[in-house]
């Protein structure tokens, strides 16, 4: 398994304000890694950074090998992202969105890429249907399926089931397993629902002030750290992080 | 450079403007409007005028001419204030996309914007009021091309200065034609401005345009150094607005403005 992202002291700095600071990860072939920590904790902006649309203050990017900062598009040529905040232009069809970002992203055999991911994401009978029309739900659907699209290496996912029903969103956690199982992308995943990190990733990386503070297996790391769950670690993180530091 | 990725953004254009009569009808609807003025009041001047003087190519032919400066300009700006509107830069710059392709692609789409505005006009102005541009000969060609490149340089200036400034600076660009009309003399000789202006108005390559224009209905020579100087004017803006554009860009990937748009500033 080799990394298809490696972040090494990765800093960002707004003004006087440590947005994240000297952050090191990676993230292997095959793997889900979740990127949870409390509001303000960094995750939007090392995700945005890794997007390339931030540009960090010091640090790497290594995207499937490729240096972020001096290749830019060859490195993003193999990332695709999903984020709550950034939905898909409301005034073009399912299609036509699906269409576009399969050409900027420079997929071979378009037609067919997007009749599979229709179908994937069941999606099929919006099709014709603009963006701006559907639930929110179903706009998350199309912009998984705009993530899907170049069967990214790295998939960057900004609390992709934030806005579905839980059947739904039990469906897309098991797409999103099965993608990474699959064995051809990495993925980078942030949430607010402990449970479904604990269900999905393999591996997980508390985020405060920054600084990554805890990293580890989802199931165990509460156990290792005398808590009964990942939520009641979440809680401990949020609220006293100086005691977790220097774990 | 992809021709794939810059087609992505020309296609856009065309996916908005097919489901859109909104955006149809401004490509021909407004500039219909300014031919039909402006060819009745030169036809009133004509009215009661020397018979040796024609106001139609002078007048209806230089109000045509600006008005496609005006359109390619607004062809680049439009294209780009798409994004703006549907909040997608972060989705575009989250691409592969290089800055030189977004561009290309948004002056293509300029370039069939515009190109529809023009033929309305024309079709308007010899139609109606017997403007032939055809009496100007090929020489009407580079005096287009001129305005086509100064339309297109103003335009990445104008979406850098949005994508700089925020959504609210859409409001300072729809002006911009205007208030470099009276300094390019359009429908009239720089020599009547004060010395300031006309100094202001020898750095616009619109004015080598409007100047020649007026030499030719004169019936002097085509005044070829206004031509080149015009041309070499057009191409250096079109250089600086496009590094322009790339300087702000990477100004806005840097503060992270670009993730936090709607915001208008980080502060």
């Amino acid at each position: 398994m080799h990394d298809v992202l490696t972040v090494t002291n990765l800093r960002k700095l707004y003004g006087d304000t440590i947005a994240v600071d000297a952050i090191s990860f990676s993230v292997q072939l095959g793997e889900i890694v979740g990127l949870v920590g409390p509001n303000g904790a960094g995750k939007t902006t090392t995700i945005n950074t890794i997007l390339g649309v931030l540009q960090p203050t010091s640090g790497t990017i290594l995207i499937d090998g490729v240096d972020l900062s001096k290749h830019r598009s060859r490195a993003l040529q193999c990332t695709n992202f999903e984020a709550v905040y950034a939905p898909l232009p409301g005034n073009l069809t399912v299609v036509q969105n699906l269409r576009i970002f399969a050409m900027l992203y420079n997929v071979k055999n378009i037609s067919t890429r997007i009749e599979e991911l229709l179908q994937q994401f069941e999606l099929d009978r919006f099709r014709n249907t603009k963006c701006g029309v559907l639930s929110s739900g179903e706009q998350t659907r199309v912009s998984l399926a705009k993530a899907m699209l170049n069967s990214p290496k790295l998939l960057l996912l900004d609390e992709p089931t934030a806005s579905l029903d839980p059947a739904i969103a039990q469906e897309i956690r098991a797409k999103l397993r099965d993608f990474s199982s699959a064995g051809s992308g990495g993925v980078l995943w942030t949430s607010h629902n402990m449970h479904e990190v604990a269900e999905v990733c393999d591996r997980v990386l508390f985020l405060s002030h920054g600084k990554i503070l805890l990293e580890g297996n989802p199931k165990r790391l509460p156990r290792e750290h005398g808590k009964n769950s990942l939520e009641e670690l979440f809680l401990t993180v949020a609220r006293e992080p100086l005691t977790l530091e220097g774990h | 450079m992809s021709a794939k990725r810059t087609a992505a953004i020309v296609l856009r254009q065309l996916y908005l403007f097919r489901g859109s009569p909104a955006r149809i009808f401004p490509l021909f609807a407004w500039v219909a409007i300014d031919i039909v003025l402006w060819g009745f009041i030169t036809r009133y001047l004509n009215s009661f005028t020397s018979s040796r003087y024609n106001f139609v190519p002078a007048l209806l032919g230089a109000v045509l001419l600006w008005d496609f400066f005006t359109r390619v300009m607004q062809g680049v700006t439009m294209a780009f204030f798409e994004d703006v509107w549907s909040r997608n830069f972060l989705n575009v710059f989250a691409t592969p996309l290089l800055i030189s392709e977004y561009l290309t692609g948004l002056i293509l789409s300029s370039i069939w914007t515009s190109t529809i505005g023009l033929i309305v006009m024309l079709v308007l102005a010899q139609g109606f009021f017997g403007l032939s541009f055809l009496g100007y000969g090929l020489f009407l060609l580079p005096f287009l091309f001129l305005l086509f490149l100064c339309g297109i340089a103003l335009g990445i200036f104008a979406s850098a200065s949005v994508l700089r400034m925020g959504p609210a600076a859409e409001w300072l660009v729809w002006p911009i034609p205007a208030m470099l009309s009276p300094f390019a003399g359009v429908f009239y000789p720089l020599s009547i401005l004060p010395p300031w202006m006309q100094w202001i108005g020898r750095v616009l390559p619109p004015s080598y345009v409007f100047e020649g224009i007026r030499t030719i209905i004169a019936g002097r020579p085509v005044p070829r150094f206004d031509l080149l100087m015009g041309t070499s004017l057009a191409l250096l803006y079109l250089a600086l607005s496009c590094w322009f554009f790339s300087r702000v860009y990477h100004h806005v990937v840097r503060t992270g403005l670009i993730a936090r748009y709607s915001a208008e500033t980080l502060s």
